[in-house]
């Protein structure tokens, strides 16, 4: 199975909606062959019941997903799992116990009819492929959890899927391995033809392996677009938390160049003629400066009262959260922290530069 | 250790043991050799081996397609046929041969139509023997291996799904062998009840020696002309049954360490 079929080079679409319970899932995605679309959101937000769907382990309630011209589920079709050429990697991997790696790798051939020798030698080209062929006759329980991740994705790309999900592929794994095989992942990935999909709720996971990353929250997607948008211009608190910013929501009125925050306080921003109305407003940590007593610049600045109410070390850096009209998070270099004599409880002032300030409409 | 408890505790221990010690002071150890060596006894012991194991084997072919269906399927009814095909399991075996005799003699609801259409005869056979033994001792299999498919991770069987294999395909390569332990312990415990099958045996199957005479019944029959003979056959019983608990030993002799 290492030639290529035609459901390799075509996209998947999925429309529609799902109901579990009292849960909802509403989605409409396209992903195209060769991209990798990271599915980033909190736990329960819908990430995994998506993946289910699209392997056929779960049926949509209303919609359709489809994989070029193939349906693989709508109103009148149901594609069984076991007739999707579709290959997921789940969390936990799901090696069965029972098998050595190769026959795990060869599962996929022998269950569609091939004998136990020609299944075992094409599972051998994939261990090749993969680097895993000291590890041939191990059983699962003897492998690392960095083995027994790359076990699964040989075992799903065996089957020669015309579109691969991914479900938190690194979160069983350690930092260490994480690092290690995030990089070896996203070589793999990008050597498979057809659209692949990632599910994750680490930011860094999804912005290192995926082209373009859709965030659902509760059911809903919130925020569409390539990674560096996305963390640019987060669309919603979990985004910006996700990726460290201060996100801001307030009103841009015409003919004025402040925006009234809902937090409290106004921010002078660029001039952006276009943009009135309901918009975000995301501050990096690190444009944000500290000072013990009111600055007095010529620049356009954003200047505002606060009190610190905690301090935390970060690796190189203290993040300072900010008590104020709006609060802050705060990035600031542990020397700065001693010079300004710092702790929780010090009344300080905070500005920005106007032109560190990005302003973009809130999309509904 | 309290002695409320430690009392009893010794006296359980005493009244389990005594028997089976008193069977191995009393057994004829200089004349066992002959006497097992007597036609009739290696006959009534062929028998029983064969009759069990395939007791066992029908068992194992209906008897985990029904364990599959009771722990995997849906329906209305299922605990109430849960209930009735355990049943076995509780009834007096004595019941269990009059009932077999109801449904599957010569003039039985079903034994009627099997003897006129097929001419097959099944009470007072070998095959009557492996009916009887069959339904009293199908439903310990059943349950090990229901328990089994229940406590079996289903995550394997849609990982298998994914990959392109069939329900069936699902059960033989993944469910099936992820129970296999239970399979195993469920058709010891099987046969080894089919072994020691004597009430519907005897009232389904009756007492033809060769035919229909299995070791438990050879042993009651002996106790009464030659109790010397009686007590070496339930030696050789004895040691099957210590053959079984070893085999079983990592499911059972472990239960109480953990639950």
């Amino acid at each position: 199975m290492t030639g290529t079929r035609n459901a390799s080079s075509t996209a998947l679409s999925v429309i529609g909606s799902l109901d579990r319970g009292t849960f909802h899932l509403e989605v409409d995605v396209r992903v195209e062959p060769g991209e990798v679309l990271g599915v980033l959101g909190p736990n329960g937000a819908g990430k995994t019941s998506l993946l289910r769907a699209i392997a056929g382990l779960t049926a949509l309630t209303t919609g359709s997903i489809r994989l070029g011209d193939l349906v693989l589920d709508d109103a009148d079709t149901f594609l069984p799992p076991e007739r999707r050429p579709v290959g997921l990697v789940f969390q936990d991997y799901r090696l069965f116990p029972h098998l050595t790696v190769l026959d795990n790798v060869a599962f996929a051939a022998r269950s569609h009819g091939l004998r136990r020798h020609p299944s075992r030698t094409q599972a051998r080209t994939w261990l090749d492929r993969l680097d895993l062929s000291a590890l041939a006759g191990r059983r699962p329980d003897q492998l690392s959890g960095g083995q027994a991740q790359r076990v699964a994705l040989a075992r799903a790309l065996a089957a020669d899927p015309g579109l691969l999900l991914l479900d938190e592929p690194l979160s069983a794994l350690d930092a260490r391995t994480r690092l290690d095989v995030r990089t070896e992942l996203r070589h793999h990935l990008g050597q498979f033809a057809g659209p692949v999909l990632i599910v994750t709720h680490d930011p860094l996971e999804a912005m290192v392996l995926a082209d373009r990353l859709l965030v659902l929250e509760e059911g809903h997607p919130v925020q569409h677009g390539s990674p560096a948008e996305v963390a640019r211009r987060p669309a919603t608190q979990y985004v910006a938390k996700l990726v460290g910013l201060n996100l801001y929501t307030g009103t841009l009125e015409p003919g004025r160049s402040g925006v009234t925050l809902d937090a409290g306080g106004t921010f002078t921003v660029p001039a952006q003629p276009a943009q009135t109305g309901r918009v975000l407003v995301a501050v990096r940590p690190s444009t944000v400066a500290v000072h013990t007593e009111r600055p007095e610049h010529a620049s356009p600045r954003n200047v505002w009262p606060g009190t610190v109410s905690s301090l935390e070390l970060l690796a190189d850096r203290v993040r300072a959260q900010i008590d104020g009209r709006p609060a802050a998070l705060v990035d600031l270099t542990p020397a700065a922290v001693a010079d300004l004599e710092l702790r929780p409880g010090s009344e300080v002032w905070l500005s920005v530069k106007a032109t560190e300030v990005d302003v973009y409409p809130d999309a509904p | 250790m309290p002695w409320v408890l430690g009392v009893p505790a010794t006296l359980a221990v005493l009244f389990l043991l005594a028997p089976l010690l008193g069977l191995l002071v009393r057994a004829p150890w200089r004349d066992l050799g002959n006497v097992l060596a007597e036609s009739q006894v290696l006959q009534a012991l062929r028998l029983s081996l064969v009759c069990a194991s395939a007791a066992t084997v029908i068992s194992l072919v209906l008897g985990v397609p029904l364990a599959w269906v009771l722990a995997r399927a849906r329906f209305r009814g299922l605990r109430l046929l849960r209930a009735l095909v355990t049943l076995p399991l509780v009834l007096p075996p004595v019941v269990g041969g009059v009932a077999l005799l109801i449904a599957f003699g010569r003039r039985g609801i079903v034994g009627q139509h099997l003897d006129a259409w097929f001419g097959i005869t099944l009470p007072f056979t070998t095959q009557g023997v492996i009916v009887a033994e069959t339904f009293v001792a199908m439903p310990f299999l059943i349950v090990t291996v229901e328990g089994a498919f229940r406590a079996a991770d289903r995550g394997y069987e849609e990982a298998a799904a994914t990959l392109g294999a069939s329900r069936m395909t699902v059960f033989r390569r993944v469910t099936l062998p992820l129970i296999r332990s239970s399979l195993m312990a469920g058709s010891v415990l099987c046969w080894a009840r089919a072994l020691g099958e004597f009430g519907a045996t005897i009232t389904f199957a009756g007492n033809f020696p060769g035919r229909t005479q299995t070791m438990p019944i050879a042993v009651y029959l002996a106790l009464e002309q030659d109790p010397e003979a009686a007590i070496a056959l339930s030696l050789v019983l004895l040691a099957v049954s210590v053959a079984v608990l070893v085999g079983l030993r990592d499911r059972w002799l472990r239960a109480g360490s953990a639950p």
